[in-house]
């Protein structure tokens, strides 16, 4: 028997190994999903919805959905782009993003995708929400107005540095990150060497003392829209 | 935390076995004796099973039954739905709020009482009503809350408010409930004597092969709304490699207006527990989970009873009937107030002692379900069914209903009609021959299949009740002509808004904007372009979401859009000055006018 499944994405040919998700397929391939609760190296989690795809007819999650044999998914297509859209401006007002001002600006992936699908303001009107900032700890801070909940942090912190500091709480609108304990981040054993500290695709979980400092013009998203690293091998290796 | 307390939560975790799965039974326990989950009991509780601290406070933050804030001795919790809303809610509310000298989420200074309101409690047809702690009361009327509290006052014990019992089993001693069962119409299936052991003596004669072909023939599909054939179901979890299997029994009956699962937990138990039971011995499962939701709490030792007595007559435990190797248990696994819950990955994650978020798909319940096992979940009335097959035969079973939906169906009939209550209808019945059964004679829409179903108007209700049609768990809402279709519609946006677990974007996020419009626009604050926004909002929902809650929230929005196209024309309009109808210039320029020491600079011609 074959490990190896055939399958289509805009009408492309590809190959994979049994058990691979859309995402992981189509990344191995050269072709990127948008996503941002997705991270490499742990569980998926399926929470932002932005990977969604149409897969066979229907809309799924591209991050947990297993490649199925003549599999036929859309990615790159106007129905998809626009729910995309449409999720990223909701994370927008949702919560309360000001790029101008945020250290993690140029470096975030929420900005990074809202400049790749060309969003310049959200069709909906902002939530404002009300929203705590836990600063208590010497080295790390959470600024709940910017965590998108996508559980990148908690799923890393837990899966790869082996700690418990954090998780869910609360539910619908109200849910939010919190420290497992009574009184925020000072109370855990994080630290800002924890691979958690990377996890963060927005300016939520931050560390301190170190804001600003990477010039404009040398962040992560100044040159190259996100998921360009991923679109660039596939023509490194066609070449 | 006093060592009452410490040693109550400690034995409490030793009877769970210090199972972290069981978390859901200590944290109800804890919230049952002390009104509330202090953080220190977090701590502790963590430290007994091994958890992170957060997970348990992760759960606790979750139900809202539960709480980490101390609430008082009487929980009085008004039921908050549409229903409710047409039958008295707000003068009740006004009514306890003065008798008590507290406002809504408040305790009294001296920590008797806590005033809340509640998602639908399942009693639609004896509307409006409330929990007192874990006692239903019905009927309520604005005169009448002043007697309530004044008995409270005097001795804290809301079972004291129960004079007179309801009939059937709500008068049982274990139950002693006021509720009322309004069986208004019985059919074959459910609502007809049963005696214990009878499906089950000619299921044993079957192999457990024969027995899923039985409920196969007989065309049996899922009763709670999604209508998914009930025999493949159990096909695929027989096939499925697991060295456990489990059974599990939906009964966290959460819609808005649906209510016959609580009649049948109330009349019909032996034939839920004979259905599980059948289904153990068809997929090879030891061990069945009825997942309880928390308002039926007082259902909860009658449900117990019956199993003890189950027990006894050999028809539950170690080689049932007499068969050597069947051996098969059902224990009551109680919710907390949590709507989402029954859905069947978010049920199995609160029997595993998490919140209620819905799992990932595939892998389905049916390879990969309760702690990683392999699941069957049914609904009550699906599992009813199964023990009605294999007593009469699926071909007796078959005969009832329509071709593509066989059987009958149980209906929860509320809202504007003579008769509400119960009704074992065949399926194929149309909206017009239901109307005329229950006693409405003036109906303008009709909710069909509760807040995530449909309001369709006059123009369906030649249509009819069957999974080809009009598919539904069974809540039929009834609406006269003065009812105000907008304000039903709101209704379910704040409970889809309220019971969303927050997990994915979509329903988090989107349901809020969708809630959001909806009141501008009742605000008279709407314009013409708002549908398209409605329509494309809710579509993009329903699309990407994660379970069925967000792939049917907007459905409200989006039938009575298209079934009551006027309802939302007549509140739209151009602004004539060229704003946005939303944009108040007043209100928008008030601090800098404030600032500068003069009233409004915006004056209406």
């Amino acid at each position: 028997m074959s490990n190896t499944i055939t399958f289509s994405i805009d009408g492309k040919e590809i190959e994979c190994k049994a058990g691979r998700t859309i995402l992981d397929a189509a990344e191995e391939n050269g072709i990127y999903i948008p996503r941002l609760c997705h991270r490499k190296g742990v569980s998926p989690h399926g929470s932002c919805r932005v990977c969604t795809v149409i897969a066979n007819g229907k809309p799924m999650a591209a991050c947990t959905t297993p490649v199925t044999p003549g599999m036929v998914v859309e990615n790159d297509a106007e129905e998809v782009t626009a729910m995309r859209k449409a999720i990223i401006e909701m994370l927008f007002v949702e919560g309360n993003h000001f790029c101008m001002f945020c250290e993690k600006s140029g470096n975030c992936e929420l900005q990074a995708l809202a400049y790749r699908f060309g969003i310049a303001a959200p069709r909906y009107p902002y939530l404002f929400p009300h929203r705590e900032i836990d600063f208590g700890h010497p080295d790390v801070f959470i600024d709940h107005n910017r965590c998108i909940l996508c559980a990148r942090c908690i799923r890393t912190s837990r899966e790869i540095d082996g700690k418990e500091v954090l998780g869910f709480v609360e539910r619908g609108p109200r849910k939010k990150v919190a420290a497992n304990a009574e009184h925020g981040l000072r109370e855990t054993e994080i630290a800002v060497g924890d691979e958690a500290m990377a996890a963060c695709p927005v300016g939520a979980l931050m560390p301190k003392h170190v804001g600003y400092q990477v010039p404009i013009g040398k962040r992560e998203f100044d040159h190259e829209p996100i998921g360009s690293d991923i679109e660039k091998e596939a023509k490194a290796s066609t070449k | 935390m006093n060592l009452a307390e410490r040693s109550f939560i400690t034995k409490l975790c030793q009877s769970c076995g210090k199972d972290p799965h069981r978390l859901m039974d200590i944290i109800i326990g804890v919230q049952g004796a002390y009104a509330r989950v202090s953080g220190d009991a977090m701590n502790l509780i963590a430290a007994e099973l091994g958890l992170p601290r957060v997970d348990v406070e992760s759960a606790v933050s979750f139900y809202q039954f539960l709480s980490k804030e101390q609430k008082g001795h009487v929980r009085i919790r008004l039921c908050d739905d549409i229903i409710d809303r047409m039958y008295g809610f707000d003068r009740i509310l006004k009514a306890f709020s003065e008798e008590l000298g507290i406002g809504l989420n408040q305790t009294t200074p001296d920590g008797k009482f806590t005033f809340e309101t509640t998602a639908c409690i399942g009693m639609c047809d004896q509307a409006p009503a409330a929990l007192m702690n874990n006692v239903v009361v019905t009927n309520l009327n604005s005169d009448s809350v002043h007697d309530l509290v004044e008995s409270l006052r005097k001795n804290l014990n809301p079972e004291q408010l129960v004079k007179k019992t309801g009939n059937g089993n709500n008068s049982h001693p274990l139950v002693r409930a006021m509720v009322q069962n309004n069986i208004r119409r019985r059919g074959p299936v459910i609502f007809q004597d049963f005696t214990p052991g009878e499906a089950l003596r000619k299921g044993l004669a079957m192999s457990p092969m024969e027995v899923i072909r039985s409920v196969k023939t007989a065309r049996l599909r899922g009763r709670g709304g999604a209508g998914f054939p009930t025999g493949m179901k159990w096909e695929f979890t027989r096939a499925a490699a697991g060295d456990r299997k489990f059974i599990m029994c939906n009964a966290d009956e959460g819609e808005p207006g649906t209510f016959k699962d609580r009649v049948i937990l109330t009349e019909k138990p032996n034939l839920i527990f004979e259905g599980m039971t059948l289904a153990g011995y068809a997929i090879g499962a030891g061990e069945g989970i009825l997942y309880l939701r928390g308002e039926y709490t007082y259902l909860l030792d009658f449900l117990n009873e019956t199993l003890k007595e189950r027990r006894a007559s050999g028809l539950l435990g170690k080689s049932i009937l007499g068969k050597d190797g069947f051996d098969f248990d059902i224990r009551i696994q109680l919710g907390a107030g949590a709507y989402i819950c029954g859905e069947e990955t978010a049920l199995i994650s609160s029997c595993e002692g998490l919140r209620g978020d819905p799992k990932n798909r595939p892998p389905f319940p049916a390879q990969k379900g309760y702690l990683g096992y392999p699941t069957v979940v049914n609904n009550v009335e699906t599992f009813c069914c199964v023990s009605r097959i294999i007593e009469h035969g699926a071909g007796w079973f078959a005969e009832h209903g329509t071709k593509g939906s066989s059987g009958t169906k149980l209906l929860s009939v509320s809202g504007d009609c003579r008769m509400p209550g119960v009704y074992e209808v065949p399926f194929g019945i149309s909206i017009h021959e239901l109307l005329e059964m229950v006693g409405a004679d003036d109906t303008y829409a009709v909710q069909i299949g509760g807040p995530s179903g449909q309001l369709i108007g006059r123009a369906d209700f030649q249509r009819t009740i069957c999974f080809d049609d009009l598919a539904t768990g069974g809540a039929v809402m009834i609406f006269d002509e003065d009812r105000d279709v907008l304000e039903i519609v709101q209704a379910f946006m704040d409970f889809f808004v309220h019971e969303s677990c927050g997990y994915c974007t979509p329903c988090r996020v989107g349901n809020v904007l969708l809630k959001k419009k909806l009141e501008e626009i009742r605000a008279g604050k709407g314009e013409p372009s708002d549908l398209e926004y409605l329509k494309s909002l809710g579509e993009t929902i329903k699309a990407t979401s994660r379970c069925g809650l967000g792939q049917t929230s907007p459905n409200p929005i989006l039938t009575s859009m298209a079934h009551f196209p006027d309802a939302y024309l007549k509140l739209l309009h151009e602004d004539k000055q060229g704003y946005q109808p939303t944009f108040d210039l007043d209100e928008a320029v008030a601090t800098a006018a404030r600032i500068a020491g003069h009233g409004r600079v915006h004056h209406e011609d």
